[in-house]
Order: C-alpha cells, then structure tokens, then sequence
C-alpha cells in the first residue's frame, strides 16, 4: 500500500528534517557505499550482463559527410564467418543522439546522411571480433551532396534557434551606448574548440525482445526519459520498453539521451531474435555520440573607472547541425552573474556538417566563463584594479535582469575565503615579471556560478520492522554519488545505520526519477526520497501516538515521549511511501544558482611556452553539502575539466569534411595525473530554503564554471599575453614568450 | 574475419623460420600492433609471438659499449644502472614515453618499430599514402599540427613517435638482425630508417622476416647529455619535439656534438648539419643559432605545424645552452 507524497515547490521549505536527524550521515565525509563493488567488480555495467543467446552489434558508419544512399551492399559482410545478419532500418535508425530530457525520437532516418561517421547499418554476429571485421566488409554507395564546414563563413548566415536553457536573445537598456560612454572598455572575441565528454565507458545497450516488450540494459543518465524517446524511437509505447542502468561509467552530458547504439542494436534484436549487444568503440564516441561546441563569442564590458560595470555584452555564435534546436548557452551564466544596467546576450547557431552538439558538462556556463571571466579580468588590469575587487565591486543584491532575490549568494564571501586560503595579496602584480629559473610564474581566479534547476522526481521508500530499508527510484548514479547521498537522507530521516538502507536505480520498473543531468540530481532525487522518509514518520509518529515533530528516530529505534521502542514494535509489516518533488514558483520567483571562486599559480616555460598549474583553491557555496567528500570529489573533477579546457582539450574537425580527426584518447588530450596539482576545495556554509527540502544546491558542474579562466588570467598573468583562443597550447604562446 | 596464425618461437632461429611469407609480424609487447591490429590498419597473416625469446640480457660488451636484446622492457632498459650512467639521454628519453604500464610490456627492439600516430593513418574512412599505398594524403590540407617539417614527400607528411629511437640516434647505435636465411645483419641506426619519398608505407630497411635481435651502443660518447621533451600535456603526449644531445667541450670550444630530434621528421632525425655549425665553436648563442639554422634550413611547415619551427629553435638553443653553461 503506497500513497504518494508530493511537493511542489512554491514556497519555501524553511526547516528542514535534515538539521533534527539524529542519525548523524548527511553531511558527513562518507565514502561511496557502492565503492566496494566497483573497485571489485561486482557492479554490472551495461554491457557486462550474462545473457545468454546474445549476439554481438557493431555498428557501420557512413564514410562521408554529406549524401545521400542509394545501395547498402551487405553480401560481402553477410557471407562472413559468424554474422547472423546485416540490419538497417532507413527511417527508424536514429541520426545523432537525443538532447537531455527529452521524451521524443531524435531525428530519425539515416538514407540521407549529415555528417561524417553517422551510423548507418549495424551488423549482427556471433562474436564481437566478427561483428567488427565484417562492419569493414559492408560497402555504402552514395550520391555526394554539399556540405557546410567552415565555422567563420557560417557567421553571417546563422540563424536564431527558439529559447533554450537561456534566451536565445535577450537586450536590455542600450549596450552600444553604454559602450560609447563608458569610462572603460572591453571588446574581445573569445573562441573555444568542440569538446567531447569522454566519460570511460563508451556509450553500450544489450536490446532484449519478450512479450512484454523491449528490455535495454543500457548506459544513460536519464531513464524516465530515455525510456519514451527510446520507444517513440520504435513506435511503442513507452511501457513496453525498460531500461536499466544502475552502474554508468560517466556520462557529463554525452549520455543524457539516446544514442545511435541503442535504437540499432533494439531493431537488430527484433529482426534476428537475439538479445543483442552493441558497443560504442572509443572512436565511435568522437564520431557519433554528442560534442560541446565551438563557440565564438564577444564579449563587451562597459565600466566606469570605479570598475562598477554599467553594460554587459555576451553575444555567442555556436554550431549544431540542421534541425538541431540545442545551442551551446554560452550566456547563461552571465545573465545573473554581475549587475549593469545595460545587457545584450544572445545565442546565434551556425549550420555545419558536423557531429550533433549537445550538452556536456555544464553547458553554457563551462565555456562562456572561458570568455566573460577573462575578459573580467582584461578589465581589472586596464582599471589597474585587483581582479578580486572587481568581482566584488560587480556582486549584486538582486537579479540584475528581474526584480528577484537570490535565493542566497555567497558570492563575495567565495571570493574573500579564495583569496584568504589562497594567499592572493602574495600574487604577481607585473604580468611577465615573476621567473624561477626558465619558467615565468603567474596567478589568476575567476569566479564560479551555475544556476540551480529542481526537475519532478520520484522515489518509492520501504521501511521493514527489521530496521531496514529500501529506496527505489529510475534516478541514475552516474559516478557523482547518488547511491551514497540517497543512503544518508533515508538512513537521516530514518535513524538507520547507513548499511541497513538498500538503494536501488536505474530501472524503469522503478519511479520515474529526475535522471542524472543539469546538477539537479541530488536535490531532486535527494527531495523524492525526503519526502517519502517524511511520509513513513508521519506514520510512525501516528503509531506512536506523538507527533512528528516529536518523534526522534536512531539506530532502529523510535524515541518519543520518554520512550525507546525498536521499529519491530511499532510497525507489524513493512511500510511504504512514494514521495514526489515538483518544480514551482520557487523556480521563478528567487535567482537559484551555485556560486564560488577559483584561484590558481601556473609555470609558463619560458622556452617552450609548455604551461604547468602548480597550486589550486577553490570555495563554493551551493546550499547544503550532502557528503563533503563525494562533493568534494565532484568539484575536484569539474576543476579537472576546466584544466582541459583551458589547456589541452580540441575536438579537431577536419576542415574539408568536418570529420573528427583526433578520435581517440592518445590524441584528444585530457588532463593526466601530471597536469593536476593538489586541489583545495572548501564550500562555505549555506542553507537555500528555496531549492527543496534538503535545502541543497547541485555542485556537479559548479565546480567547471570559471576553472579555465582562471588558468588563462594565470597564464596571462605570467606572460604578459591574453590568448582569447582555447585551449591554449603552447604554440599560441611561442610569440610572446621572451628570447631564448 | 581477418584470421591470422599465431605461433610462439622459442629461440630467433625459430622466430625467422619461414619468416619470409608473405605479412608476418612479430610481437613483443603488443603495444603498438594490437591496436593498429583491432583497427584493421595492419592486418598480418601471420603473428610470431618472440615475447619469451631469451633476448632479455643487457650485458657490457669488450669495447666498453652496452649490448641490448630486443626484448628487453622499455622500463627496465631506462632503470638499467649503466644505462642511467654512461647513457642517460637515453635512460631519459624511455622514461619520457609513454606511460608506465606502456613501458613495462613495450620492448626494446618493438619501439623502433612504432608506428606513426598521424590522425588519418589511425582512420581506415579515409585515404593514406602509407597506409593504402597510392591512395593519397589528406594531412597535408587537413589538421596537421603533430606532423614532420622535415624529411616530407608529396605522399606523406607523418612523424615516427618514437622517443628512445631518437636517443638511440644520438648515440650511433647498432641494430643486430637475423634474416630468416640465417644471416644477421649490423645495421647503423642511420641506415635503418627510411624516407617516405613515394613509398612510405616501407619505414626502414628491413626484410620481410628479419627481426631484431640486439641493440648495440657504442663506448659511452664523451660530453654531457640531454633529452627535452616538448609536449602538449605534462605526460603521456607525444613529443612535438625532442632534442636528444650529447655535447663534449674542451679548452673552451666544442669538441664532438650528437644532436637528434624526434616529433620533427618521418624517422629519428639526424642533422649533421647542424653539428657541423657547432664543432670548433665557442658554445655561444652564436653558435647555437648556426645549429638551429643548419638543422632548419629546409624545414617546411603545413599549416598547423608551423609552429614546430619556431618551436625547434628554441629548445634546440636552451638545451645546448643548458649543456654547455658550466664549460663556457
């Protein structure tokens, strides 16, 4: 017997259970509870299932960028050693991945093809190694169209995709005139390159047919919607397809909606009768999952010479292919982030035959602090003013585009403990003056912020007589914690010891969840079980004849009114409680977001303009941390992305076809062990009544907003040179470097 | 599927036995030929595995060189006590690839053998003269930033990966081979590799089923040596370039100079040249920039490698500094 207990947030949550749990888990530095598992091997990841029968998909790319097919000739591949069948389907096949919560198909249809590598047939054999050898045997024959790949000749002809997660365009008073009058000014265009999330687990579905329906052991973030656009994908209805995903191995947005895999290896398992299992290899994630993309962005400050900033311009130009309406909101950050009167923000998407673009981690704000923040600190130097200061100078009391609170902001309080821990007043002050040796030493910082997002969430919590507990939900843990953080509220609110509460994700068959995407995980899926805990009390407190708010529970015991009593006396069977979270008009009516600071020192070799980060602080304050250390490692990771991205991290595409040109890990340079030094991150204390219950702000993609530029202020701050164009490698360096 | 037959020798003779069909490759390590192999970019009939072949001595020879078997680990060869003392550009140049888990199972006489990590020769979609011999090069007008300034032909413009060939350039080193007639060869490593020209598919001079069986390094050089490596990250990156240097002073001039270069040519480059510039010099800024001038003087850049150029000059000129400061 369930009811459901639902929230919607249109007012405040002023007291939070979590600060009555006598339990004492949230909040604490707890290690993964699934850890174990994972270090030993025992956590099953999409493709690991034993099933028996099973037959082995690889999927067969279109060796050209534009055209469109007029034969697929299979002979060759279907005669091969082991192949039970070459199968492609020209209208349900899916062109690229679907975007992030969505519930429809992606494009559909794969006869005329967009882009280089777009996956185009899949062949179905007995082992994998045959499946892959006879892909190479499968010949596409083609009429050649024309294409689009040159970026900066697309500029003039791009076109305004409708509103994303930020408008597509927004003006406010006049920047031009702003610009005009202003004391100080500046003008920059900043380019960032497409990225690719890169998670270690390659995109991976095993497609498995009953009567019941599709079953798809399948690695993405989002199951109760993966699931509808899986099956509008297919032409079911969405009960007839389940996914499961309990274990990802990283997603930062490349996995948030369908990709390429799962729709091809679901319609060769209905056309061979074999549960089949498809793979991405490495390359196939560079070529056909979801890039970031490149941007363009200018970006203008107008200040007058108190530094207090009277316009703003953020004007971005992205790239995605035709009928794609996701742009890249390189904006978004900076519509809440510094006040001035006069805005304009925009959001233009380039045509090219390139691979989709999508989101990743942090979309908008990774890149779009890439260029405000530099530019941030272009104008503290021409002010001669400390980069800090300017910040503070600009924090605001209020959302500078509407007349709402933030719902907190400890904004300068980040910037006051970063510079304090940090040891700012320390910092170089003469860019290109500071040298040890052959390398020239810089510091820089930048600010972080991420608006908060609440999706509708559900979980279904289990209370036994035993004292212990189960929590069920389709939420996702994709790396981030989720298994650990949904065991500290169900073992708070229940006063259970954390190893008696069972979380189970990842599965349809469990209640919808808000999925892992946006860093709006924890505080929604965290809010859905909070709120079934909150029923179960209520239940107990009834049973107990007390009140809830006079119920203490702990260690499987129930302690009101004088009394101990063990669960198993107060309940006969197991009692159970669905709680739903909803967003409301708590989303409108206060500025939610995450805020911080990062400060670094970098090496620039005076030589060779290679670039080392010696020294890294970060401060962030996003509401409640639920478990210091899995956020604390959370931030450490958003901070590692922001070292690629300032320094290492290209999507090449080739300039005639747009094809990736470095498609695997040798050559897509992520940060190794060597590029990072020793991360200290510390959050501020924080509460956000206005968020959820749990009073907690998502920290997933805080930790990336601002990281890369603050690596490029250092660099700058070391060389005397402003590279507006990322990353920066060495050989953007080599011109401003002095002599040898 | 692509089968291939695997056989394990036990001695070299075994491993070059019938070593002369057509497509045969040996494998050590594995840790270049397994990927290019799952790639589909080599494709052998044939697989010799020589992991267990007793080639795994390094042992001081009469004339005071070292003699190196083939199978000898990356890892090991750099920890090698005379190795890190009489050759430590070389001891430098293994511990600068890779990364240590490559390095454990990659083997000495494997990683003269590498394959070039060009972008298109890694993607079958695509043409490559050294892979599909005459089928064209979309490097040169493509993305090109890791590719060669010097040693380039109309057919190719690839880099050879190799660190520790690069040292073992500067250090005049010997290949011991034996042919499947039972022969063996002492092949100088300037001998070794070849020019692309229009035929880069063939890298070096060896014979079909000849393999590697030593290394010899000549008496330690006179001189101090270095290698630098320029790269795009702090680790696991290959070089963009590389100076291997051995430099020796005396009375205030230079008196022998070895330099090699890696990241800039289809094979270990040599420069004479630039050496040349250098013997009977004050080891002065003048001096160093005839070096890198001699080294550059008919290096060509494609767009986005450009850089390497400027890129060469200078660390070419701090490493002959950093060598010679002391002496000067």
């Amino acid at each position: 017997m369930s009811d459901k207990h639902t929230l919607t947030m249109d007012k405040p949550v002023e007291k939070s259970l979590l600060d009555s749990g006598a339990q004492g888990l949230v909040g604490e530095a707890l290690d993964r509870v699934e850890g174990p598992k994972k270090v030993s091997g025992k956590a099953t990841y999409s493709a690991e299932y034993p099933i028996e029968n099973i037959a082995y998909g690889f999927l067969v790319r279109a060796p050209f960028a534009v055209g469109r097919i007029t034969e697929i000739d299979m002979d060759a591949a279907k005669a091969a050693p082991g192949v039970v069948d070459v199968v492609t389907d020209f209208d349900r096949f899916i062109r690229n991945s679907a975007q992030g919560a969505v519930k429809e198909a992606p494009v559909q249809g794969v006869r005329d093809v967009v882009y280089f590598g777009e996956p185009v047939a899949i062949v179905v054999a007995e082992r994998y190694e045959q499946a892959r050898d006879a892909a190479s045997l499968v010949r596409i024959v083609y009429d050649e169209g024309k294409g689009s790949f040159d970026f900066e000749a697309g500029i003039s002809h791009a076109d305004i995709p409708p509103d994303g997660a930020a408008p597509a365009t927004f003006e406010q008073g006049n920047i031009d005139k702003a610009m005009a009058t202003a004391g100080v000014t500046i003008d920059g265009d900043w380019t960032t390159p497409s990225q690719n999330s890169a998670a270690m687990e390659p995109h991976a579905s095993i497609a498995m047919w009953d009567d019941d329906g599709l079953t798809l052991y399948g690695a993405y973030q989002m199951p109760s919607f993966d699931r509808p656009s899986l099956a509008d994908a297919l032409g079911l209805k969405p009960e007839k397809v389940r996914i499961i995903a309990p274990y990802i191995g990283g997603g930062f947005g490349g996995k948030l909606g369908i990709a390429p895999e799962s729709v091809a290896a679901a319609i060769a398992s209905k056309t061979t009768g074999r549960p089949v299992k498809a793979v991405m290899t490495r390359q196939q994630v560079f070529d056909a999952t979801v890039r970031r993309s490149n941007t363009k962005q200018r970006i203008r400050l107008a200040a007058d010479r108190n530094g207090r900033l009277t316009g703003i311009g953020h004007e971005s130009h992205t790239s995605n292919l035709p009928d794609e309406v996701f742009f890249e909101p390189a904006g978004i950050a900076t519509h809440f982030l510094y006040g001035g009167e006069n805005r304009k923000i925009t959001h233009d998407i380039v045509r090219l035959n390139r691979m989709l673009a999508g989101s990743m981690r942090a979309p908008g704000e990774a890149v779009g602090l890439l260029a405000l923040e530099c530019a941030m600190d272009e104008l503290a130097e021409k002010l001669g003013m400390d980069p800090v200061e300017l910040r503070k100078v600009n924090d605001c009391e209020q959302d500078p585009e509407k007349d709402i609170p933030y719902s907190t902001r400890s904004f300068t309080e980040c910037l006051d403990e970063g510079a304090k821990r940090f040891g700012w007043e320390k910092r170089n002050t003469t860019p290109g003056k500071l040298r040890e040796g052959e390398w020239l030493i810089g510091h820089g910082m930048a600010s972080a912020a991420r608006g908060n997002m609440l999706q509708p969430s559900e979980a279904r919590v289990v209370l036994n007589p035993d004292g212990s507990a189960v929590v069920e939900t389709d939420m996702t843990d994709i790396g981030t914690g989720t298994y650990t953080i949904l065991s500290q509220i169900a073992g708070e609110l229940l006063g259970l010891p954390i190893d008696r509460v069972e979380v189970r994700l990842g599965d349809n068959a469990f209640p919808p969840g808000s999925g892992s995407g946006g860093s709006f995980g924890a505080g929604s899926s965290g809010s859905s079980v909070y709120l079934a805990c909150e029923s179960i009390r209520e239940k107990l407190a009834k049973a107990m004849g007390v009140s809830p708010d006079d119920l203490t529970l702990k260690d499987g015991e129930a302690i009101a009114a004088n009394r101990h009593v063990a669960l198993r006396d107060i309940i006969d069977g197991a009692i159970e409680a669905t709680g739903r979270i909803e967003p409301g008009e708590q989303g409108e009516k206060v500025k939610q977001a995450g805020h911080g600071a990062h400060f670094c020192a970098v090496r620039v070799n005076a030589v060779t303009g290679e670039v080392r980060i010696d020294r890294w602080t970060a401060v962030f304050a996003a509401g409640r941390i639920l478990n210091l250390k899995t956020a604390t490692s959370q931030c450490y990771g958003g901070i590692v992305f922001g070292i690629g991205a300032a320094l290492t991290e290209e999507l090449v595409h080739d300039p005639h076809n747009g094809k990736i040109v470095n498609r695997d890990l040798a050559e897509y340079h992520l940060p190794v062990h060597a590029d990072v030094p020793h991360l200290d991150v510390t959050f501020l204390p924080e509460r956000d009544t206005h968020a959820n219950p749990l009073h907690a702000k998502g920290i997933g993609e805080l930790g990336i907003a601002g990281a890369g530029a603050a690596v490029a202020n250092a660099i700058a701050n070391a060389t005397g040179a402003r590279v507006r164009d990322y990353p920066i490698t060495l050989d953007k360096l080599l011109g401003s470097l002095p002599p040898v | 599927m692509k089968t291939f037959d695997y056989s394990r020798a036990d001695t070299p003779q075994d491993a070059v036995k019938g070593g002369a069909v057509g497509n045969t490759r040996f494998i050590a390590g594995g840790t270049n030929l397994l990927d290019l192999m799952k790639l589909q970019i080599e494709t052998p009939e044939r697989i010799v595995d020589i992991s267990r072949l007793a080639l795994n001595e390094v042992e001081a020879m009469d004339d005071g060189g070292l003699r190196i078997g083939a199978m000898v680990p990356n890892a090991d060869l750099a920890a090698h006590p005379q190795v890190i003392k009489a050759y430590p550009v070389l001891s430098r140049a293994l511990l600068a690839g890779a990364s240590g888990q490559l390095r454990n199972k990659a083997s000495t006489g494997g990683n003269f053998l590498q394959r070039t990590r060009c972008y298109y020769f890694y993607d079958t979609a695509v043409p490559c003269n050294k892979r599909e011999p005459g089928s064209g090069c979309p490097a040169k007008e493509g993305f090109n930033r890791i590719h060669a300034i010097l040693g380039t032909s109309d057919a190719c413009i690839a880099t050879h990966p190799s660190d520790m060939a690069v040292a073992m350039r500067a250090l005049d080193t010997t290949l011991v081979t034996l042919k499947p007639d039972g022969d063996r060869r002492r092949i100088s490593i300037h001998e070794f590799y070849r020019l692309p020209g229009d035929t880069p598919h063939i890298e070096t001079v060896l014979e079909e089923g000849e393999l590697i069986t030593h290394v010899e390094l000549p008496p330690a050089p006179a001189g101090k040596q270095a290698y630098r490596k320029v790269r795009d990250r702090a680790s696991y990156a290959f070089a963009l370039v590389s100076v291997a240097a051995i430099v020796a002073v005396d009375d205030g001039k230079i008196a022998n100079a070895s330099l090699a270069f890696g990241g800039l040519g289809p094979m270990p480059w040599r420069s004479e040249a630039a050496e040349a510039a250098l013997i009977g010099k004050a080891p002065e800024r003048e001096a160093f920039e005839a070096a890198a001038d001699a080294l550059l003087a008919d290096a060509k850049g494609f767009g986005s490698n450009d850089f390497k150029i400027p890129l060469t000059r200078r660390t070419l000129i701090a490493v002959l500094r950093d060598l010679t400061e002391d002496a000067a």
